[in-house]
């Protein structure tokens, strides 16, 4: 896991794209500094981090675009599977080695509250919870964009597709309210999702046996809820989509209100998304 | 040291290694041989682990390479068919990441990398980016990584593709050297290189095993007739008939093509039979004025072996029931490599 984690922490800053990714990020916290703290002499730092947090949209997926795309290009994904790592080193490793390029902007910006409490009081605390916010934030929205890259194999598509899942999950918040809520509706969709789930989990593992017992158990788990518990079908779209929306909670820790439940959303997604890049990789040897 | 039990690989309906098996024994060179496309890569990619298997096992030093990867993978160095560098890393870097992920230590690493840089040469571009090296230098790198920690196997998937011709004997060279002190399984569809370097030949074709033995063995068991070519002056009727008189001989043949008066005599026998022949025309006052002895190579072995191909191409045989369906393609493939084959060795026999 050392070696694949500094080799491609080296691989960030021999190119161009380590040191743009943090440029761009610095440049954006500056600004709003600048905006905020210098010009309208405001000492809620906190701001600085939600307002900048939109350039992660562009931060992450190129963060990850070239993660595994490259490596098939150079044919080192042999390499790597040659030599004798395990999958979840290789993982792992990348993640990890993508993690400190978003850090060094999340950590240098905490520099500035030292420097502007000079000149005003800071609220230490609300800052610096929200800089880890905006950091596991930044994580989560990486393993998100790692998986994605991972399923495209193309630079290009990884950066664009991760873009837009970013982008859909920004607005989630307008977008909900469009949501159908009504039983029917959510019935028709609820089955729809099933079904989408059980091809991924055919897509990914290759597996159809697997597949369908987890849509058919899915979908057992639906018809049954829907005959004992209906009025939990009924509105539960916009309930799921409001809960998993990464970027709604992270205001909510900005405004002052830290939930644990955005902290173990936010591990979860992790996990969940490094634990199928495993898989993924796992897999690949059976393409 | 590895043995390789019923392995097959599917690609969908295509059956690209179909149920091989056999051992590789410690310390000596073996070298699989085919025309492209005959399942040699998938083979080496399976036993090294980057590849699963349709079925059947691996064994690495007695280590599963499905079961206990980590392990079965220590035991071997591989080199794939594209060297699998790091463009915007130097030679240096490279070794140090490979030994590194190898589970190497720093001063094991100092104290490795040198002696390896010094085996297959890179020394003196330590230093420059890998991706400003030319390609020798690349696929030495490329080697230097592979046989980097020592590992019992080093297994090199077509080492000598792409190289001129001084690089290739430096490359063969090289391999040779690290016979002594591993098992090296290199795979190539050029003749002469297997036949030169390889203590053991296994030729694959159409995913499976054909032929395995030594080159010496493959002859003598493919084609074990030896091919005397005489040149006559004079009546060469009479000295047909005489020499087909000797018992060791199977077939005469005469070549009256010449036009300068002589005519040549194919006399195909179990044996080198140049001495009876040179008695019988003494006896009977034939003007032989020369005498010369082939016997078949492993060009031939080749041929007959994988004629399957061969036959693919002239549309004399049907087709393999496992091609796949676009096999108007296949055809054209294989006629390729046929020619590539025939130009490899002519090219060996002028150097």
């Amino acid at each position: 896991m050392g070696a694949v984690f500094k080799k491609e922490l080296r691989g960030y800053f021999t190119g161009f794209t380590g040191y743009i990714l943090l440029a761009v990020m610095l440049v954006m916290m500056g600004i709003y500094t600048m905006i905020y703290c210098l010009s309208y002499q405001y000492s809620a730092f906190e701001f600085v981090y939600g307002n900048t947090v939109f350039v992660l949209m562009l931060f992450v997926p190129i963060l990850t675009m070239r993660m595994f795309a490259e490596e098939k290009k150079q044919g080192t994904d042999r390499l790597l599977y040659s030599l004798p790592l395990k999958m979840s080193d290789i993982i792992i490793g990348k993640y990890l080695a993508s993690l400190v390029v978003l850090g060094i902007p999340c950590l240098f910006a905490g520099i500035y509250p030292l420097i502007l409490s000079k000149f005003g009081n800071m609220n230490f605390k609300l800052i610096y919870v929200t800089m880890l916010g905006f950091f596991l934030l930044g994580a989560a929205l990486t393993a998100v964009c790692m998986f994605i890259s991972l399923l495209t194999e193309n630079q290009i598509v990884a950066a664009i597709v991760s873009f837009v899942v970013l982008l859909l999950n920004y607005f989630m918040n307008n977008l909900t309210g469009y949501v159908p809520s009504t039983l029917f509706a959510s019935t028709v969709i609820l089955v729809i999702l099933v079904i989408i789930v059980g091809l991924v989990v055919w897509a990914v593992t290759k597996n159809a046996v697997l597949a369908d017992i987890v849509a058919i158990a899915l979908m057992l788990a639906l018809i049954v809820i829907r005959l004992v518990k209906a009025e939990l079908i009924q509105g539960i779209l916009p309930k799921i989509l409001n809960k998993i929306e990464l970027f709604e909670q992270f205001f909510n820790i900005v405004y002052g209100s830290l939930e644990i439940s955005t902290i173990v959303l936010y591990l979860s997604v992790i996990v969940l998304f490094c634990v199928m890049s495993v898989q993924v990789l796992e897999r690949r040897r059976w393409a | 040291m590895i043995e390789v039990r019923n392995l097959t690989r599917k690609y969908g309906d295509y059956t690209a290694v179909d149920s091989i098996s056999f051992d590789i024994e410690d310390g000596r060179i073996y070298g699989f041989l085919g025309p492209n496309g005959a399942g040699k890569s998938t083979t080496m990619n399976i036993i090294t682990g980057c590849l699963a298997a349709t079925s059947g096992t691996v064994s690495v030093n007695g280590f599963d390479i499905f079961e206990e990867p980590i392990k079965a993978k220590k035991c071997i160095g591989y080199l794939p068919e594209i060297p699998p560098l790091y463009p915007d890393m130097t030679p240096l870097e490279y070794l140090k990441f490979v030994g590194s992920a190898k589970g190497m230590k720093k001063a094991q690493l100092n104290e490795a990398i040198p002696v390896v840089m010094e085996k297959t040469g890179i020394s003196d571009v330590a230093d420059k980016l890998i991706k400003n090296l030319s390609k020798g230098y690349k696929q030495r790198v490329g080697i230097a990584q592979a046989i980097l920690g020592n590992p019992q196997v080093v297994i090199l998937d077509e080492p000598t593709v792409g190289l001129d011709p001084k690089q290739i004997v430096e490359i063969r060279n090289l391999i040779r050297e690290l016979g002594e002190n591993h098992t090296v399984i290199l795979s190539s569809h050029i003749l002469p290189e297997v036949s030169e370097v390889c203590d053991e030949i296994i030729i694959i074709s159409n995913g499976e095993i054909v032929a395995s033995d030594t080159a010496e063995n493959l002859i003598n068991k493919f084609n074990p007739s030896t091919i005397t070519e005489i040149i006559i002056k004079g009546d060469v009727e009479k000295a047909a008939e005489a020499v087909a008189e000797l018992d060791e001989v199977k077939e005469v043949e005469i070549d009256d093509s010449a036009t300068d008066g002589t005519a040549k005599l194919v006399v195909t026998s179990d044996c080198d039979i140049r001495e009876a022949l040179a008695e019988i025309f003494m006896h009977n006052g034939i003007l032989a004025i020369s005498m010369n002895l082939s016997k078949a190579s492993l060009e031939d072995i080749f041929l007959e072996v994988t004629s399957e191909n061969l036959h693919m191409l002239t549309g004399a045989a049907p087709v393999k029931k496992d091609a796949p369906a676009d096999s108007g393609e296949v055809d054209e493939i294989q006629k390729d490599n046929v020619n590539e084959l025939y130009e490899e060795t002519s090219e060996e026999g002028d150097e």
